[in-house]
């Protein structure tokens, strides 16, 4: 079951592509990072996904709905969303805005419902305390917290989160993050945007990587980044030392400049690599293992697509 | 949404605002005739009903409809009609109660419908302070017609009544626009702006005789009209053409606030 169907979705603001034909395909009970630098078209793929603005091309599905057909209403009830940033009444409190979006649309026994879980979703992000406070004299980190519990207000099968951490203190985040965990768990499928890499990597089952209003990479984090590792490596002799662990069994390819080289693992150990250019009697002064960063994969992608465009 | 756009208005400081400058007109009014009695010879210059009000606390909540609609209904119809939709979308909370969902034809027809029922409010409000204040100051007297009959004070009552209804009916075009003009832009205060100026230039166009071809179709031509309740017998001819030019400028501009807003693309 899919909870989030693109196809060739586009939208074309004069003569630029925005968002280009964009296949996305978010499954049911799944927490879906949508990584993309600012400008990539991440919030106007959510606002066409939530029925906000109009595609120039292709269909979205929502919950099973086509956002762009009758039922589409139905799909919505479902779905939770925070766009951009929260937005309130100023001259409310945050329990009262939370009553007055709670009451609007929808029947009387939906919007019961809805009126019973204020206090729950209040403590889910919080702000239990600040509740009655007006939101005028909220924090910005206090509004994205309520705008997280609007989001949560009507027990949505379907989160739709546009950077919900933005203007939280890491404590704050983390706490984000464990929710958002917790309700994926739970069942409800949650599809969060983002432009920060470690916390999309943190939390989430898979993640698309948006770049020019396209769908560069997408699969598990771990796969993203690919299970190569890398050896920094500091040595007396560097060509010596590149002789020597081109033959040995492990390793996928030696690069670097000067003394300092950088090492493709594969299968072979650090150890194992330190014990051979010892026995071959190269003095190592340093060895670092790296990671590629996530960071590498997607400046990587993001540039690999820049020449389209 | 109808019932949440009165709750939010209920806990809104400019509501309030409005109220008091609503209410202190007709309070105004008492006080200025309480403390310097028009006499009747000498003053051709004054209002015909101030001239008479010193007699007659039934005259208050009249002269205090008279005094308002020039003026401070347009004032009041372009704030409620102007920020409807256009303020939710400055403030970002039109995306949120989109999504809810709240569907964007019933959105449209329930902030035309809460600004009717502000502004209908605040005329009931006009009426009952001045009633209130010019009865305890003056007494209710039977109310002199302008055609020189009299009626009694229920009948006087009723009768003003129905011209703070007819005053509701004739604003109900402004309204339209208001809302129409709130659909297409995100900025609260150029609609509530726009709407005024649209109102008040209607107001201006009417009193310029070179325009007279024009007078009967402007949406604030047959706002006098009221007057006519207070003949006898009532003259309804004005007022069903007042009626008949706001239900036009109403149905008009609440489609096009319809249709435009059903097609637009919300990025605010």
């Amino acid at each position: 079951m899919t909870a989030l169907v693109a196809r060739g979705l586009t939208k074309r603001y004069g003569e630029v592509n925005v968002v280009d034909g964009l296949d996305l395909s978010v499954d049911r009970g799944e927490l879906y990072g949508f990584l993309g630098p600012n400008g990539a078209g991440k919030t106007t793929t959510i606002r066409m996904a939530l029925g906000l603005i109009f595609p120039s091309g292709g269909d979205v599905e929502l919950l099973g709905r086509p956002v762009f057909r009758s039922g589409r209403d139905d799909a919505l009830r479902r779905t939770g969303a925070l766009i951009e940033e929260p937005a309130f009444y100023r001259f409310l409190s945050g329990r009262r805005n939370l009553e007055a979006f709670a009451r609007a649309g929808g029947d009387g026994e939906e919007v019961r419902r809805r009126l019973d879980r204020i206090d729950e979703v209040l403590e889910q992000v919080g702000l239990s305390t600040a509740g009655d406070k007006r939101v005028k004299a909220y924090s910005q980190g206090m509004r994205q917290r309520l705008g997280i519990a609007l989001a949560l207000l009507g027990e949505p099968d379907m989160l739709v989160l546009d950077e919900p951490t933005n203007g939280l203190d890491p404590a704050g985040m983390r706490e984000v993050r464990l929710l958002l965990r917790r309700l994926a768990d739970g069942g409800t499928t949650v599809f969060v945007s983002s432009h920060l890499l470690a916390e999309v990597e943190a939390m989430c089952d898979r993640v698309g990587v948006l770049s020019r209003g396209r769908l560069v990479a997408e699969g598990p984090p771990g796969n993203l980044r690919g299970d190569a590792e890398h050896l920094r490596i500091e040595v007396g002799d560097p060509e010596r030392a590149a002789a020597i662990l081109r033959d040995l069994a492990g390793v996928a390819g030696v690069g670097g400049d000067g003394r300092i080289l950088r090492v493709r693992l594969d299968g072979a150990t650090a150890a194992q690599v330190n014990a051979a250019l010892v026995a071959a009697g190269v003095a190592v002064s340093a060895l670092v293992p790296e990671r590629d960063t996530l960071e590498d994969v997607f400046m990587s992608l993001v540039e690999g697509s820049g020449v389209q465009g | 949404m109808f019932r949440v756009e009165l709750t939010k208005a209920w806990r809104r400081w400019r509501t309030y605002l409005l109220a008091a400058a609503f209410g202190g007109i007709p309070v105004l009014i008492v006080i200025a005739v309480k403390l310097s009695p028009p006499t009747l010879s000498g003053t051709e210059d004054a209002p015909p009903f101030l001239l008479q009000i010193v007699r007659n606390g039934l005259f208050a909540p009249l002269t205090g409809l008279a005094v308002i609609q020039p003026f401070f209904l347009p004032l009041a119809a372009g704030l409620l009609a102007g920020d409807a939709v256009a303020g939710e979308a400055q403030g970002g909370t039109l995306r949120y109660l989109l999504v809810r969902p709240v569907a964007r034809t019933r959105l449209v027809l329930a902030k035309y419908g809460a600004a009717m029922a502000l502004l209908g409010l605040l005329l009931l409000w006009v009426v009952g302070c001045g009633a209130f204040w010019g009865g305890v100051v003056f007494g209710f007297k039977p109310l002199p017609t302008l055609s020189g009959t009299t009626l009694s004070v229920a009948q006087a009552s009723l009768r003003i009544l129905a011209a703070a209804g007819y005053i509701l009916l004739g604003v109900s075009g402004i309204v339209a626009i208001g809302v129409c003009i709130s659909t297409l832009t995100d900025s609260g205060p150029g609609a509530i702006v726009a709407t005024v100026i649209l109102g008040i230039s209607s107001e201006i166009a009417d009193q310029i005789p070179s325009l007279r071809v024009i007078h009967p179709y402007l949406p604030t031509h047959g706002w006098l009209a009221f007057t006519d309740l207070f003949r006898f017998p009532v003259d309804w001819g004005g007022m069903r053409g007042g009626v008949l030019v706001s239900a036009a400028y109403t149905a008009v501009f609440l489609t096009m606030a319809l249709v435009a807003f059903s097609r637009r693309d919300v990025v605010a």
